[in-house]
């Protein structure tokens, strides 16, 4: 059972829809009798603040609830927005025994009590930790409520470990961000409805299929130039639309282009939000130091440029800082050169990092150096949907992509030879596909450049 | 004879003539397919098998013969396995695909299995496409009848040339939409099955599915060709036929657009010599200067894919290509594609230390060789234990 | 593949002989493996045909079934194999040691120490390539459900005694096999390609003659010349000169020699059945002994050259030194081998044809964990395998060029000394991530505290003054006094190798038991669960 929540008319205002979404999803979670809710949440359409505002109303309904996050990052997070929400709300995060187990902010906070015990934290209204402590908890009484935050980065076994300790929850995540792997093969369960390497979602639908399933339709952080592409590229049976309009938004640079590539492609992407640096084909290394310069030569002009935001929350120009830049890669090594040209050009605090790490986070501007740029071959790491998704998804104005020519090419050369497993649901859109859909949508904002 | 007007003539006989004389063309089968699928971009299978060559015994007279063989023993029971399956005007085989593709509907009962007998494959095709139009007639005039097309000929366009196709099976449900039959020996063992098998039985499917949807497109109102194909083999250890559903979604879509962007043969074509020829009569020098007029990109995956990989993996040893190693091997290597160059930039023969390439393969060398010295430094005979790292 | 492992294959291909990709052996060697080189009957699920099986290299043992479609010379094969292989298995069955386990004690809940047994060694089966493993599998599947006459006498085709109990046999190598690092069932190709880089790809390194050939090529010959030869070489019938090492047969051979043996072995047998009287018979059962003898011979000349190429490869093997953690891993295999051995002696049921919720969790968790540890051991155990972990950013080796003394910030302050290494790696650290070393066969841990030069991206590695210098902060493993114990910080001068992997990876936490499965995962399982799995139904069709 899908709510459609995005039916509505274009035009129609998409903070009703929103709205909509959200008290359907409250009310199954705080007065249905289902034992699971599922919310599919597309990038940036305000998940962290749906799973703030219904822990806040099962603790305010004398509920009290748990939490089960995936990084000790994700949960203090979480802490934080409860805490800023409501100062008074008694909260408990359970931690690790490792040294530096939870953000030192949470210590200022009042109401916040930290411990490794699950026994200290008894008896608060909300008690917050990642799956991976969870699991350790045993012979306690199971809370009536959960909460599962990024459900479908959780794999079936982690949430076997820890679905005794709780009688309903709600599952919040995004279907199109990056899959949990396992290190190991798990062929031999493929096809089962609880493969334990498969996402948490997978298994829990496949085993409680009436459960309601709910998804926020609206993006307040894409773009009108970015969500009809992400959407349709990403989430082709899940459509979500942008929450601004396509004049909502702006980019603007003080400083005159001079002519270069890079200048070029700053004003292609503040005009369409979406720029294409194309740099000559050839095969490189995966630190190809060319493009490596370029994505970083990109961001030096976008700072010196003096760029400037105005959106829906200030339309007054906001100074675009290192701050609200980030550079996007496939691989660590090529962070690291990145991070190492931006340190050359006198550029720091300006997040490098890649697609698995930047997962949930959100910027103005992004520069992504395109994952298959310069590759002889494509693997099926450098074509999972996810991976493309999450770099493609993270800006609020404008996402420039730096690639060599070719990648069309090899594409088409790339052999399609994957097993398939009986039984198992085909994952959708193909990493192939969507590939080819993003580069025809890029190809549209081209600049080449010889550096 | 005289010069042919239409492009397609032209074309035509264009690749007659590059099968040689009097030399009949091959269907695109199983085989070819998976080749397709294995590697797309090699021009030197798309020409040839455009052409409809003969590849075996082409690689038999290059000196270089396939390996693929079949035992009599998995062929008589394919056979066996196949004509069970089909048995009895194919009642076991629409009462699986009832099951498992089409509960709602009624169950089969008798079916109609029209003759699809006919002089040459394009007599074939008439009759398939006069069959699956008076099976949706029949579907409409009395609802609840199935059909069963046993071995249907089917043609696709693959980079300009017609291929012939011939699947298993195609079954007409009784709402009129039609669906691929796939049967293969390899068994489903407690419902699963080789990932790889299954895989090559769905790239080959989905081929079958877009194959099904031109022959669709021409009828009105075009019939549904439904996505999920029906995969019949033997079950466990024992011959009686079980079947699964298989989505072809993902390899239709894939398939669909390597055969749109596939390099058109008649360009491939009209890069060669004149004169060109692929016949297996022809002695070994001049065909093996005819197959090295047009390029190939082998790889390991065409040795069970291709039956000209042998062929191809000598020139490209012989030629010292890294990727005759695999495709993985290259990388890391960036622009260097050839063995000698590498190991000349990794040893500081050749190569800008700059190059970030270069740089990785004398960081790996030095590594390896530091390793190698650490070893043999450390391990005097009577020495069993190595404490390579403190 | 690492660009240290693509090197070697590069080498091999200049030189024509494969280059070592490991300097120690890591994996165990029984010292008395049994070899198993089975062969299969083209077309059907694991139908076989032959095999030779033994553990004296000189004298195998040859099973043969001369019509592979009947069923009762099938079961006669799998008994025999049933009597080669099971006393082998129990023959470690017996020789015990005592060892402790923690478990959690069932009323109390607390975990404690028991005294257990565990078996001193543990049988270790070999096949030729991966696809002997699978087929390992597939016997075990096959054969783990029969039922014998004495456990039901009603069932229509009673299987020999022995064989539903080697399918269990057979089905815990299999499954043991899927752990990483454990030794109980080996692919001489896994192996060998573990430990060698040839110049081909590890496709073509499937075929252990063409491995073979690579590694030990014959006097005055290339691996690759020989490594060709050996995939392709046929005689003058056409045949190959190096046989597929199996388990399927080469169709050429199935075409043009097995088929007709087998029909005139078919055609002795008919003659045999209608023979009209005992002189007649004598004369008949002489010529069906020698059709089957042929078919015999030509198992045996089609699995010999593959027993003894298996033999070649544990030559090779056996000269290089065993890595230093082996051993231990061994020792899982050993406690593997005997729980296994403790749940047929408890009468427990075959292992189920499908995991359950729980079972495939903790067996995922066990692997990954093992995957781990093996990732880890490895690079230990071995310079060239650290040397690509080095490569990778993982792990960097250098000299201790400083050593400062400084003091937790506590009320009893405790060592933690300040070290500063100068590598030429290029480690790929953040801000306080963990390193480790060995120290006493045990990791030491330390913190990355920054670099004393600003580190790479400050250009600090440019020109060649020595590389980078790293300082780490010394945490763990320094006694408890004041002043750190003797030897267990690095000193000046020392040669030191961090890894930022842990060496002994953790554990996840304990899964839930099977009857507390959650609703999320279908809940407990049903009362259908308890029965014990029925055997493959049986009819007239069925092939094994």
């Amino acid at each position: 059972m899908i709510t459609e929540a995005v039916a509505s008319p274009a035009g129609s205002d998409p903070g009703a829809a929103a709205a909509r979404a959200t008290d359907a999803i409250l009310d199954d979670t705080l007065h249905g009798t289902a034992r699971g809710v599922v919310v599919d949440s597309p990038p940036g359409a305000g998940k962290s603040t749906l799973v703030v505002r219904a822990a806040l109303e099962l603790a305010a309904a004398g509920r009290p609830l748990m939490v089960v996050a995936q990084t000790n990052a994700q949960v203090d997070d979480l802490v934080l927005r409860l805490a800023e929400k409501n100062p008074d709300l008694p909260v408990g995060r359970l931690h690790s025994s490792d040294t530096d187990p939870y953000d030192k902010a949470l210590d200022a906070l009042e109401n916040v009590r930290t411990s490794a015990k699950a026994a200290d934290l008894t008896g608060l209204d909300v008690v917050l930790s990642t799956a991976a402590k969870w699991a350790h908890v045993k012979g306690v009484e199971p809370w009536r409520h959960a909460i599962v935050d990024e459900a479908y980065q959780m794999r079936s076994d982690a949430l076997l470990a820890v679905a005794n300790l709780f009688e309903r929850a709600l599952f919040v995540g995004d279907p199109g961000q990056l899959d949990p792997f396992a290190i190991v093969g798990s062929e031999q369960w493929a096809g089962l409805s609880y493969d334990p390497s498969a996402s948490a979602v997978t298994t829990l639908l496949a085993h409680n299929p009436g459960l309601p399933q709910h998804r926020l339709p609206v993006s307040w952080r894409l773009p009108a130039s970015a969500a009809p592409l992400v959407s349709d590229a990403f989430y082709p049976y899940t459509p979500f639309r942008s929450g601004t309009g396509h004049g909502d938004r702006g980019l603007t640079l003080a400083v005159p282009p001079d002519g270069s590539g890079p200048d070029r492609v700053i004003d292609e992407a503040a005009e369409s939000g979406w720029g294409l640096l194309e740099l000559p084909a050839r095969h490189t290394p995966r630190t190809d130091p060319e493009a490596v310069r370029a994505v970083a030569t990109v961001v030096r002009r976008l700072l010196d440029r003096g760029g400037a935001t105005t959106s829906e929350r200030s339309p007054d120009p906001v100074p675009l800082t290192a701050g609200r830049i980030a550079v996007g890669t496939a691989h660590r090594d090529q962070a690291a050169a990145v991070r190492a040209a931006l340190t050359e050009l006198g550029v720091t605090d300006v997040t490098v990092d890649t697609a698995n790490r930047l997962q949930g986070r959100e910027y103005d501007v992004t520069v992504v150096l395109h994952p298959l740029s310069g590759r002889p071959d494509a693997t099926a790491f450098h074509l999972e949907t996810g991976r493309l998704c999450v770099l493609a998804s993270r800006h609020r104005h404008a996402c420039i992509v730096v690639c060599r020519a070719g990648v069309g090419d090899l594409l088409d050369d790339y052999p399609s030879t994957e097993p398939v497993q009986l039984g198992t649901l085909v994952k959708f859109p193909d990493g192939w596909e969507a590939n080819h859909a993003v580069l025809a949508h890029l190809a549209e904002h081209r600049v080449r450049w010889q550096p | 004879m005289p010069p042919p007007r239409t492009p397609e003539r032209k074309l035509r006989h264009r690749l007659a003539e590059l099968r040689g004389p009097e030399v009949q063309a091959k269907a695109l089968d199983a085989r070819a397919l998976a080749a397709l699928a294995a590697n797309p971009g090699c021009r030197r299978r798309a020409i040839l098998d455009g052409a409809g060559v003969n590849k075996a015994a082409l690689a038999s007279a290059l000196g270089s013969p396939s390996v693929f063989g079949q035992s009599q023993f998995a062929f008589v029971r394919g056979n066996a396995f196949e004509a069970k399956v089909k048995a009895d005007g194919g009642t076991e085989l629409l009462r699986l695909a009832h099951e498992k593709l089409d509960r709602s509907a009624e169950p089969p009962t008798a079916a109609r299995v029209p003759d699809l007998t006919a002089p040459g494959p394009a007599g074939c095709l008439e009759r398939t496409r006069l069959a699956l139009r008076e099976a949706a007639e029949a579907a409409a005039a009395d609802p609840g009848t199935w059909t069963l097309l046993d071995h249907p000929m089917l043609a696709l366009d693959v980079a300009g040339s017609p291929a012939f196709l011939e699947p298993d099976a195609v079954v007409v449900h009784p709402d009129g939409s039609w669906t691929v039959v796939e049967i293969k020996s390899f068994p489903m063992l407690d419902g699963a099955a080789d990932p790889s098998k299954v895989g090559a039985a769905a790239r080959q499917a989905a081929v079958y599915v877009l194959a099904l949807e031109e022959v669709a497109g021409r009828l009105d109102p075009p019939p549904r060709v439904r996505h999920r194909i029906l995969l019949v083999c033997p079950k466990d250890f024992s011959n009686l036929p079980t079947a699964s559903a298989v989505d072809v979604r993902k390899q239709r879509a894939v398939t669909a657009r390597q055969l749109a962007r596939l390099t058109r043969i008649e360009e491939i074509a009209d890069a060669l010599p004149e004169g060109t020829c692929f016949s297996p009569e022809l002695p070994a020098e001049q065909l093996t200067a005819a197959v090295e007029s047009v390029p190939a990109t082998y790889a390991p995956e065409c040795l069970s894919a291709c039956e000209l990989a042998f062929h191809c993996r000598d020139r490209s040893r012989a030629a010292g290509a890294v990727t005759s190693l695999g495709r993985p091997v290259r990388a890391e290597l960036g622009g260097l594609t050839t063995v000698r160059d590498v190991l000349a930039a990794a040893h500081g023969r050749a190569g800008d230390p700059d190059d970030p390439v270069v740089a990785a393969l004398r960081r790996a060398a030095a590594l390896r060789a530091e390793a190698l010295g650490t070893a043999a430094a450390a391990a005097p005979a009577a020495v069993r234990e190595v404490a390579p790292c403190r | 593949m690492s660009l240290i492992t693509t090197l070697a294959r590069l080498e091999a291909v200049s030189t024509g002989r494969a280059r070592p990709a490991a300097t120690v052996r890591h994996r165990h060697l029984s010292t008395r493996p049994l070899v198993f080189v089975p062969l299969t009957t083209a077309g059907e699920a694991g139908a076989p045909l032959g095999a030779l099986v033994g553990t004296d290299r000189d004298a195998p043992r040859l099973l043969v079934v001369p019509q592979p479609r009947d069923r009762d010379l099938r079961f006669a094969f799998l008994a025999e194999l049933a009597d080669v292989v099971l006393p082998y298995v129990d023959g470690f069955a017996g020789a015990v040691e005592a060892a402790e386990r923690t478990e959690t004690d069932p009323e109390t809940g607390k975990r404690v120490k028991v005294e257990v047994e565990l078996c001193a060694d543990a049988p270790q089966l070999i096949v030729p390539s991966r696809a002997g493993i699978d087929l390992v599998r597939l016997l075990g599947r096959s054969m783990r459900f029969r039922r014998t006459a004495e456990q039901d006498p009603e069932t229509p085709f009673p299987a020999p005694p022995r064989v539903p109990l080697l399918g269990r046999w057979l089905t815990h190598f299999g499954e043991r096999a899927r752990v990483p690092g454990s030794s109980l069932l080996l692919a001489m190709t896994d192996v060998l390609a573990r430990h060698w880089a040839t110049g081909q790809s590890t496709l073509e390194d499937q075929h252990l003659g063409a491995l073979l050939a690579w590694i030990a090529p014959p006097e005055g010959r290339s691996g690759a010349e020989a490594a060709q030869e050996a995939e392709l070489a046929r005689d003058a019938d056409g045949q190959l000169v190096c046989p597929p090492a199996g388990p399927a047969t080469d169709p050429a051979f199935d075409n043009k020699l097995l088929a007709p043996a087998i029909e005139r072995y078919d055609r002795a047998r008919t003659a045999l059945a209608a023979a009209e009287d005992g002189l007649e018979a004598d004369a008949r059962l002489g010529a069906l002994t020698a059709a089957e003898r042929d078919v015999r011979a030509l198992v045996e000349s089609r699995t010999r050259p593959t027993w003894d190429a298996v033999w070649r490869g544990l030559d090779l093997l056996r000269e290089l030194p065993q890595g230093a953690r082996v051993e231990e891993r061994w020792t899982r295999d050993r406690w593997s081998f005997t729980g296994h051995r403790d749940r047929v002696l408890a009468g427990e049921p075959p292992q189920p044809r499908r995991d359950d919720a729980v079972t495939a969790a903790n067996k995922l968790a066990v692997r990954e964990r093992e995957q781990a540890r093996l990732e880890a051991q490895e690079a230990l155990d071995d310079p060239l395998v650290m040397a690509g972990r080095r490569l990778a950013g993982e792990a960097f080796a250098g000299e201790v060029v400083d050593v400062v003394m400084a003091y937790s910030e506590s009320k009893r302050p405790s060592p933690r000394p300040l070290v500063t290494v100068r590598t030429d790696d290029r480690p790929h650290l953040g801000e306080r991530t963990r390193v480790y070393r060995t120290l006493g066969g045990k990791p030491q841990t330390a913190e990355f505290a920054g670099y004393e030069d600003g580190g790479p991206d400050a250009g600090g590695d440019d020109g060649d003054d020595g590389g980078l210098l790293i300082v780490l902060r010394i945490m763990d493993k320094m006694g408890r006094g004041k002043e750190p114990e003797e030897g267990s910080v690095p000193e000046k001068g020392d040669r030191v190798c961090f890894t930022l992997f842990e060496h002994e990876p953790r554990g996840g936490a304990k899964l839930p038991d099977p009857e507390e499965t959650p609703w999320t995962h279908g809940g407990p399982p049903g009362e259908e669960a308890a029965v014990p799995e029925t055997a493959d139904p049986v009819t007239e069709e069925d092939l094994l």
